[in-house]
Formats: C-alpha cells, sequence, structure tokens
C-alpha cells in the first residue's frame, strides 16, 4: 500500500471529544448536586467534610413526608389508570381492525406531548373550577392519568409490532377463543413491555411540577410543588439532598424499566 | 379483532384526552372571551379585551391606550424558543453522527445517556444550574479563587441563563430524531461517495445533511414547541423578573388572577405550536414522496 491511510467515515477527528463535553454539559450538574447534598457545612458552596445530615433533616420533615405521600399516592393510582387504558389502546392500534380511524385515534393520543405543559396546565384547572370539582387529590390524580397516557403506550405498541401476530395466529388455529388467547398468549408476550409502560408512567407522575402545581390545592401538595416552595426562599442543603433522593429515584426506575424492556428481545 | 372490540379497546384512552384534555382546551378559548373576575374564574359578559390587552391597556378613564408590553414578551419567547432550537440543532447533530458511528453496543450506552436526562425532573435539573451560576455559586467561587475576578459576576437572571437552562432542558429531543433518521443510513453511499473523491465536508453537506433532515425537522418541533411555553427555566433562571409567556400565562391564574388573558395567551400558544405540528407533518409526508 501506499502509506495513506484508509477513509474511515465512522471516524470524525474531534468528535468523541466533542462529545464527551456534551455529556460533560449533561451530566456534570447533576454531579454537582449530589456532591452538595452530601456537603456537612450550611454554607452551601463551602466545603466542610461528607455527611448525610441534610438527608436525615429531609427524613425527619413532616410536611416532605407528606408531600412525598402524596405523590406516590397519585402516582400509583395514575400508573395503574393509565396503563391499564394504554394496554387496551395499544392492542387496538395494533391489532384492532377497522384500520381507517388509527390515524385521528393515534393523533388524539399524542395530545398530551404536542400540547405545551403549561397549557395543559391552566385549561385543566379552568376545567376543574368550571366544573366546580374541588377534589384535592382526585383531581390530580384524573390529570396525572390523562398525561401518563402516551408514556405508557409507546412501548407496548412498540413490542405489539415487534412480535407480529404469528403466535396470536398459531393459538387461533388451536381453536382459543378471544379471551383465552389474551390471558395465555397476548398477554404473557406483552408483560415486560406493560411493566416497562407502568415505570415509565410511575416516573412521569412523580416526577410533574407545573400540572400539580396549577392543579393541586392547599391539601394536596406533592413533592415536586413542596420542592419548588423550598427553591423559592433560596439555596438550601435540605433542597439539595431532597432533590438528590428525587434523583436517585428516577434514575433506578428509569434504569429498571429498561432492563425489563430488554427480556423483550429474547422473549 | 372485529370493529365493535377495536372501538371498546380504544375507548377509554381516547374518551378519557378527550374529555379532560382535548375539552379543557376548548374551555379555555371559551374562557378568554369572558370577563376575568377579581377573585379568580371568569365573569359575563362576553368581551375581546383579553384579546386586546396584547397591544393596548385600559386607563382609568376607559380609554385604550397602546402599550406593546404583552406583545413584546411574546415576541421574546418566540425569539428564545427559536435560539433554542437553532442552538440544539448546532449543538445536537455532531452528537447524533457519532452516536451512529458508534457499535451496537457503545450505541446502546449513548442512547441510554441522552435519553436519560428527559427523566429525570426539570425542576431538578434546571435547580442545577442555579448552583453554579449565582453569585456564591460555582463558576463564580472558582473565577474568583483563580484570582480572575473579585465581585460576582451576573451570571444568572438574564436572557442567557435562561436560554441555557432551555438548551440543557431540550438538547436531548433534539439528538434522538435526528439519530433515528441518520441510522437508517447505508454505508455504501458514503463509500460510493469517497470513491468518487468527497471529502468529508461534501459527504456531509451531500449525503449526512439531506438524510439528517426529517430528523432535524421533527427534533426542532419537539424542541420548540415546549420551549416556548416553558416555565421553569424563566422562573428560576430568569428569576421570574424576565417574564416569557409561559411564566406570564401561570401568573394570570396565580397573583394577577386575571383568567381570560391567561387563557388567551394559551390558546395563542396552542395554536402556534398546533400549526408547527401539522406543518411538520405535511411536510414529513412531502419528504416521504
Amino acid at each position: 500500500m501506499n502509506g495513506v491511510k484508509p477513509f474511515d467515515w465512522r471516524h470524525t477527528p474531534g468528535l468523541s471529544a466533542y462529545t464527551a463535553l456534551i455529556f460533560v454539559f449533561f451530566y456534570a450538574p447533576l454531579l454537582i448536586l449530589v456532591i452538595y447534598a452530601f456537603n456537612s457545612s450550611r454554607l452551601v458552596t463551602v466545603w466542610a467534610g461528607f455527611s448525610f445530615k441534610w438527608f436525615v433533616a429531609v427524613a425527619y420533615n413532616g410536611a416532605i413526608r407528606d408531600a412525598a405521600l402524596n405523590s406516590v399516592i397519585i402516582a400509583i393510582v395514575a400508573t395503574i389508570a393509565s396503563t391499564a387504558i394504554a394496554t387496551a389502546g395499544a392492542i387496538a392500534l395494533e391489532r384492532g381492525r377497522p384500520r381507517f380511524g388509527r390515524g385521528a385515534a393515534m393523533a388524539l393520543i399524542a395530545m398530551p406531548l404536542v400540547v405545551p405543559e403549561i397549557v395543559v396546565a391552566i385549561t385543566t384547572l379552568i376545567f376543574f373550577s368550571g366544573l366546580g370539582m374541588h377534589h384535592g387529590l382526585l383531581n390530580l390524580m384524573i390529570a396525572h392519568t390523562v398525561f401518563c397516557i402516551p408514556f405508557a403506550l409507546l412501548p407496548i405498541q412498540a413490542r405489539l409490532r415487534d412480535m407480529g401476530g404469528t403466535l396470536e395466529e398459531a393459538g387461533r388455529d388451536l381453536y382459543a377463543d378471544e379471551w383465552r388467547l389474551f390471558r395465555r398468549v397476548t398477554l404473557p408476550l406483552l408483560l415486560p413491555a406493560i411493566s416497562a409502560g407502568a415505570i415509565m408512567a410511575f416516573v412521569v407522575s412523580l416526577d410533574d411540577f407545573l400540572i400539580s402545581m396549577m392543579v393541586s390545592s392547599a391539601g394536596s401538595t406533592t413533592l415536586p410543588v413542596y420542592i419548588y416552595g423550598m427553591m423559592r426562599l433560596g439555596v438550601t442543603p435540605e433542597v439539595n439532598a431532597i432533590s438528590t433522593i428525587l434523583l436517585a429515584v428516577s434514575i433506578i426506575f428509569v434504569a429498571a424499566a429498561l432492563l425489563v424492556g430488554r427480556r423483550n428481545r429474547f422473549a | 379483532m372485529g370493529p365493535t372490540r377495536t372501538w371498546l379497546l380504544i375507548a377509554p384512552a381516547m374518551l378519557v384526552i378527550g374529555i379532560f384534555m382535548v375539552l379543557p382546551l376548548f374551555l379555555a378559548v371559551a374562557y378568554s372571551f369572558m370577563t376575568a373576575n377579581p377573585y379568580g374564574g371568569v365573569t359575563a359578559p362576553a368581551t375581546f379585551d383579553a384579546y386586546l390587552q396584547f397591544l393596548y391597556q385600559r386607563d382609568f378613564d376607559d380609554s385604550l391606550v397602546f402599550s406593546p408590553s404583552y406583545a413584546l414578551i411574546i415576541l421574546r419567547s418566540i425569539y428564545l424558543a427559536i435560539a433554542t432550537t437553532i442552538i440544539c440543532l448546532v449543538l445536537g447533530l455532531p452528537v447524533a453522527w457519532y452516536i451512529v458511528c458508534q457499535t451496537p453496543e457503545r450505541r446502546r450506552i449513548l442512547l441510554f445517556a441522552v435519553t436519560l436526562p428527559f427523566w429525570i425532573n426539570t425542576l431538578i435539573r434546571t435547580y442545577c444550574w442555579i448552583l453554579i451560576l449565582r453569585d456564591e455559586g460555582l463558576a463564580n467561587g472558582a473565577l474568583r479563587h483563580a484570582g480572575i475576578i473579585s465581585d460576582p459576576l451576573p451570571l444568572l437572571y438574564n436572557d442567557g441563563s435562561i436560554l441555557l437552562g432551555l438548551v440543557y432542558t431540550f438538547l436531548p429531543f433534539m439528538v434522538l430524531p435526528i439519530y433515528s433518521t441518520l441510522e437508517r443510513i447505508d454505508p455504501r453511499l458514503i463509500e460510493a461517495a469517497h470513491d468518487l473523491y468527497a471529502g468529508r465536508a461534501a459527504v456531509f453537506r451531500r449525503i449526512v445533511w439531506p438524510l439528517a433532515r426529517p430528523g432535524a425537522l421533527a427534533g426542532a418541533t419537539l424542541v420548540f414547541a415546549p420551549a416556548l411555553g416553558s416555565f421553569l427555566a424563566p422562573d428560576l433562571l430568569g428569576g421570574g423578573k424576565k417574564l416569557l409567556i409561559g411564566s406570564l400565562i401561570q401568573m394570570q391564574f396565580t397573583s394577577s388572577r386575571n383568567w381570560p388573558f391567561g387563557a388567551a395567551l394559551s390558546t395563542v400558544v396552542t395554536v402556534v405550536v398546533l400549526t408547527v405540528f401539522v406543518i411538520r407533518s405535511r411536510k414529513a409526508q412531502e419528504d416521504l414522496r
């Protein structure tokens, strides 16, 4: 050969360094938050040694506990409701006949992803107040169910598309009725995707701030709404600690959803 | 599956979203034509006042005086949303291309790393920048420690910090759609181009960019729409002084108690965003043809 390096389009000079920089941009701020949360000094920026004391302070804070409890209750209800609705919807979209209404149905179901959060927040507020519905937690459960549906639906729909209809065809050939077919064939195959969808719905509900802030009333404050109130008062080590906890919960759940979803490939 | 069963299965999703999400959008349109109740909510009579407020202010003697301050906030929001979209495109395209060039195993890890921020609370992600940018924050501390400055730089509470927060929040929305279009690239195209003496620049301009364009367009809509209505970045990093349309809407339902005006603003945002999405899907269909 003449010593000229072969052209490798997969390698662009400097691109890996650039991408590394972007990932630093993504993750360094989060890392800084976590480090500050373990700083024993009340002056957030002065490092005074490693300490768990702000996490202990958060755990003993009754208002935070109440808000966290509200958040978890809402998230559980919204997860169950939205996952059930999404599972039925995904099956209809992928296995149903007729196909003609499909585009419109998909567009409607994608609405919560398209309309900006602030618009959803205030229109939901208007809707509940117009109906005279002031049920605190119940209002939040309904609002959360609505925006969780597309997040639960997407992985289930993708799974249905990936696995195709052959196994269900086989079941039908063996004279399984529709219900037995669902119980014995479709549901077991779909379960990893349903779990992944449910976990995503749970995380989205737990993390929601703007819609919860506008819809919640005095007794139904959720954790992110409470944290926002703390942030408005200033940077404190307690905010860092509770934010770190919420951050860890999100990451653990999303990793879990990914691992559960991976099982799809071997099913 | 028969049509009856299909409709029964899809009905709950369509009803829940139709009743609790689409219906309220129309209700907000109705509210925007009502008179504000100073205690919150709306009363009769029906009026155009909310929309007049975009450009005029009602004086004490009930005459309309030209006052573009709200129109300026709307324009500033659109300008910042467009700036966010362009910055995300410039920053995100190389990242998407880098991921496409990796082995399947590394692609999966990198994609997870790009997606993860999306699932982390935006409130917390935005708050992190307060820790870095405030007067006693990490950036000013480091600069002071290095002896470069003696007084803290005003890094927080300006358009720059809002823009930074918006880019930080929405960058993953740009990388992912571009990645998913570039992923389908046929390596033989690039090799053929190279055999025909195309350099890197020509390969990018003639092959990569045309293939990335539909993804970039999808990413642009996914960034622009939420950036336009964003609340947290302007509120936490703009200090609430530099209003954007998102925080202006929120204010109408809390401190200002002017529900019709808030509903009118939100209707404008909805119309702009839905228009952008419709144009995009038209364009996407054209690209397919």
